[in-house]
């Protein structure tokens, strides 16, 4: 007999072209928060779905409670007793948080019954939800809570959190902690899957670090520093990008005023967001995602026209020039969706290099190519971004996310424009990726470029910018310098909670 | 099992072999549904596509394949273009009627003057004709948003009826007895397209043919527009981003299909079919859809689907009268090739894999 809930041993799972779990084990008893931490790519997200019963492994055995433990499908695997919260919601978006908490559900109760349950479930655990709304108009924090409670009301004694506060502020992490807390001391086992170390060393009770699909330590992680963890994660030493003080120039983009409609049904509109960037400066614009960042994005890449005067580039109006006059006037940027945005998937590096590249590195004469010149500028930037990829000639799509990435960052950074915008520079990247694309921004920013940086990750903002501003359901906060911001002024600047009560004042 | 496996990048290899494949196929299950028809598929098969080449009858018949290919060729180029960019003009043929009615009318307008100038401003009217008829489904979806593949097909129906009109009215030939058709402009030198070099089938549309699979190559291969039309098909995200502006996207890529299926129009009816009549046109522009995909959308594999596509037109034609096909057979056997073109061009992004238990 074993005290332990779920035992994993030897869990091998191999895709065409790499090994995603290569004998992996641990344990997990109940009560216990455990932590599944590793970069991307490290196998974390397979592991969890063999649990979940989503995927099957290759080889190696799971017990639960002892038992053998094979789970063919999710149905299985919540009839046992594991539930799971993914990292991207599944949720309709028309329909109300009860009925979206229905469908997921085998043998659903009537609705006003329903309504009930959900309604105690989630007062007891401290996560208010009118089941009446709609999942459209709730935030990124309430969308989860519908999940999490969708995932309660089955009584799961083993809950799995993949990476549940990528999409929170820091308010909202806090009592979605207490939440965890409350679960972990009736018994429920929740197994934390997560890279932010000091959110494992606040919550978990141990943790399991995977590298490469291996597992390479477990640690308790109250007892080691991040760095260490970090150090395992990577199997590395990190170093935190270099900053030297820099004397800012005059205002090279600035902002007055610019409200837009979004141009998706869900989306955001941007409220009067007004702000400037000066020559030198790293304007870091923090924010849960879908609170207006691509509207943002769309409206300083030039991709949404607004009125002239509403976007000044060094001083001149070109609100209304879309981004090929705008690349011609000194300003780039950088899309947050890789494929399909930033580059053409079928396509190969050199034309994905021509995509963005070709006014200011003068990639064409009288509108013809210059092919050679292109290959040139491509493999520039695979070469000082260190993109591993066989060749210039592979398509987009076949590098992986972080190598894209690095790739589409550095064709910007590369044009050496005077303003640099960039919508989550690392997101996707590994550890050593993103401390090379922050480092590239920073040596940019020396070199006299205003760059506007727009991150959902916190800790990247504070590291590279000068200046902090949050976007919140469209409105932008007026930017403020980082050197002296506290982490409470940072998560009232993002909204504060997003709660129902902020939702009924908007 | 099978398995469809994705490729990491596109194959080359499929990319240019699977118009052969399909038309292996295309052989095979055609050979099939002759056989069921009670006709020897041997024998069919070689009826359309080796006696037209090398049989008895292939000193008149090799300079149909020009004439055939020619307007096919020239169409194909103007909407494979569009095809790239994810513009799909479906009324090329509404296109080439025009640009055949209004070029006809210049000409005869000058009926009966000499002058050099004469079948130049026809080929302009012509080409004209054809890019006012594209114009419409454009304007359209940019203005309102409307489907062009529906628009541009409903406009094919508008354009017979006004051919219908001219035949029998406007452009009837006033010496003609009352019988309808234009003049013939055989009989008109200054707007006539002769054949250039006697026997080989070549007339002006298949010189413009050919000078416009170069240009679409240089295009496609040379020219950032050639780039952007190629972007705006594969990432329309991505050609926003790149500076493409969508809407001037499709009033490009519509007009110059319009265009050259308005030219393919006019030099039919000036050289090949002579004169305006209620069916002088024989459905290229249909047909020049198929040849834009089993071309693989490329310049150079349109001209050579160009050609296969006009073998089977005339082999085809030669099967129906000697061995008594039915000509709804011979355009299914057409159809099949498409078919069969889309199924193996699967292969392009995915390879097959046989695996001995159930994927998971």
């Amino acid at each position: 007999m074993t005290d332990k809930l779920l035992e994993v041993e030897g869990i091998t799972k191999a895709y065409p072209g790499v090994v995603a779990n290569d004998g992996v084990g641990f344990a997990v008893a109940p009560g216990e928060v455990h932590a599944l931490l590793g970069e991307n790519g490290a196998g974390k997200s397979t592991l969890v779905k063999m649990i979940y019963g989503l995927v099957k492994p290759d080889s190696g055995q799971m017990r639960w409670k002892g038992q053998p433990y094979a789970p063919a499908e999710p149905r299985a695997a919540r009839a046992t007793g594991v539930g799971m919260v993914f990292q991207h919601f599944s949720l309709f978006e028309a329909l109300t948080v009860a009925e979206n908490v229905a469908l997921g559900m085998e043998k659903p109760p009537a609705m006003r019954e329903l309504a009930a349950r959900i309604r105690v479930v989630s007062e007891q655990y401290g996560l208010p939800l009118d089941p009446a709304r709609i999942v459209g108009d709730l935030s990124a924090g309430e969308r989860q809570r519908v999940e999490i409670v969708r995932c309660l009301l089955q009584s799961p004694q083993l809950l799995i959190m993949d990476e549940p506060t990528s999409v929170l502020t820091p308010q909202e992490v806090e009592i979605l902690f207490q939440t965890l807390r409350k679960l972990s001391a009736e018994g429920t086992a929740i197994l934390y899957i997560s890279h932010k170390l000091e959110e494992i060393r606040a919550l978990c009770d141990s943790a399991t670090i995977l590298r490469r699909g291996k597992v390479v330590a477990t640690c308790t992680p109250r007892e080691v520093s991040a760095a260490q963890m970090a150090e395992m994660m990577v199997g590395a030493t990190l170093t935190p990008p270099a900053r030297h003080a820099r004397q800012t120039g005059k205002v090279a983009l600035g902002v007055s005023d610019l409200s837009i409609p979004s141009p998706n049904a869900f989306g955001t509109s941007l409220k009067g967001v007004s702000f400037t960037v000066a020559e030198g400066e790293v304007l870091g614009i923090a924010g849960v995602a879908g609170n207006g960042q691509d509207e943002l994005f769309l409206a300083l890449s030039g991709e949404v026209l607004t009125d002239p005067d509403r976007v000044r580039l060094k001083g001149h109006p070109v609100g209304d020039l879309g981004p090929e006059a705008r690349r011609a006037a000194g300003l780039v940027a950088a899309p947050e969706e890789r494929l399909g945005h930033a580059a053409a998937p079928d396509m190969s590096l050199v034309e994905n290099a021509l995509l963005s590249g070709a006014v200011r590195k003068r990639l064409t004469r009288h509108g013809f190519i210059d092919w050679a010149r292109t290959r040139a500028f491509a493999a520039g930037i695979v070469e000082a971004f260190d993109v591993r990829t066989p060749g210039t000639h592979v398509a987009a799509r076949a590098l992986s996310g972080g190598n894209l990435q690095k790739f589409v960052v550095g064709r910007e950074i590369s044009q050496e424009a005077e303003v640099i915008v960039i919508n989550q520079p690392t997101w996707g990247v590994d550890a050593a990726a993103a401390a090379a694309i922050r480092q590239a921004i920073l040596d940019r920013a020396d070199a006299g470029a205003a760059v506007v940086v727009i991150s959902q990750d916190l800790d990247e903002l504070l590291e590279i910018a000068d200046s902090f501003a949050a976007l919140t359901a469209g409105h932008m906060t007026r930017p403020r310098p980082v050197a002296g911001l506290t982490l409470d002024q940072i998560g009232l600047m993002m909204g504060g909670v997003h709660g129902m009560e902020a939702q009924h004042a908007d | 099992m099978i398995v469809l496996e994705k490729r990491p990048s596109p194959s080359a290899y499929w990319a240019r072999m699977s118009p052969v494949l399909a038309v292996v196929l295309t052989m095979i299950a055609g050979g099939l549904m002759f056989a069921a028809l009670g006709k020897d598929p041997v024998v069919a098969i070689r009826t359309i596509f080796w006696d037209p080449l090398f049989g008895e009858f292939a000193f008149y018949l090799r300079g149909q394949l020009l004439v055939k290919a020619g307007p096919l060729i020239l169409i194909a180029i103007g909407l494979s273009l569009g095809f790239r960019a994810g513009i799909w003009n479906i009324g090329a043929e509404g296109q080439y009627i025009m640009g055949a009615i209004c070029g006809a009318a210049v000409g005869l307008a000058f009926y009966p003057t000499e002058s050099r100038l004469i079948f130049p401003a026809m080929l302009v009217a012509g080409i004209f004709g054809g890019w006012v008829w594209a114009m419409i489904p454009a304007i359209l979806k940019t203005r309102f948003n409307t489907n062009e593949i529906l628009v541009s097909l409903m406009l094919v129906y508008v354009a017979q009826t006004v051919l219908a009109m001219a035949s029998t009215g406007f452009l009837r030939n006033p010496d003609g007895m009352g019988f309808p058709g234009s003049r013939s402009f055989s009989a008109y030198p200054a707007a006539q397209n002769p054949e250039l070099i006697a026997g080989s089938g070549l007339h002006w549309g298949g010189v413009a043919a050919l000078l416009t699979v170069l240009a679409a190559h240089v295009l496609l291969s040379r020219h950032i527009l050639g780039f952007r039309i190629r972007l705006a098909g594969q990432a329309p995200r991505a050609a926003r981003y790149a500076g493409v502006n969508p809407d001037r996207l499709v009033m490009l890529c519509l007009g110059l299909a319009g265009g050259l299926a308005g030219a393919a129009g006019l030099f039919e009816v000036t050289g090949p079919a002579g004169q305006i009549s209620i069916d002088f046109n024989v459905g290229y522009g249909f047909t020049a859809i198929i040849v834009a995909f089993l071309g693989r959308r490329n310049p150079l594999g349109i001209l050579l689907a160009g050609l296969l596509m006009a073998l089977t037109y005339i082999g085809g034609e030669m099967a129906a009268t000697n061995l008594n096909l039915p000509s709804a057979a011979i355009q299914a056997f057409q159809g099949m090739l498409l078919f069969f073109l889309l199924a193996s061009d699967v292969l392009t992004n995915y390879r097959i894999r046989l695996t001995g238990k159930e994927a998971a």
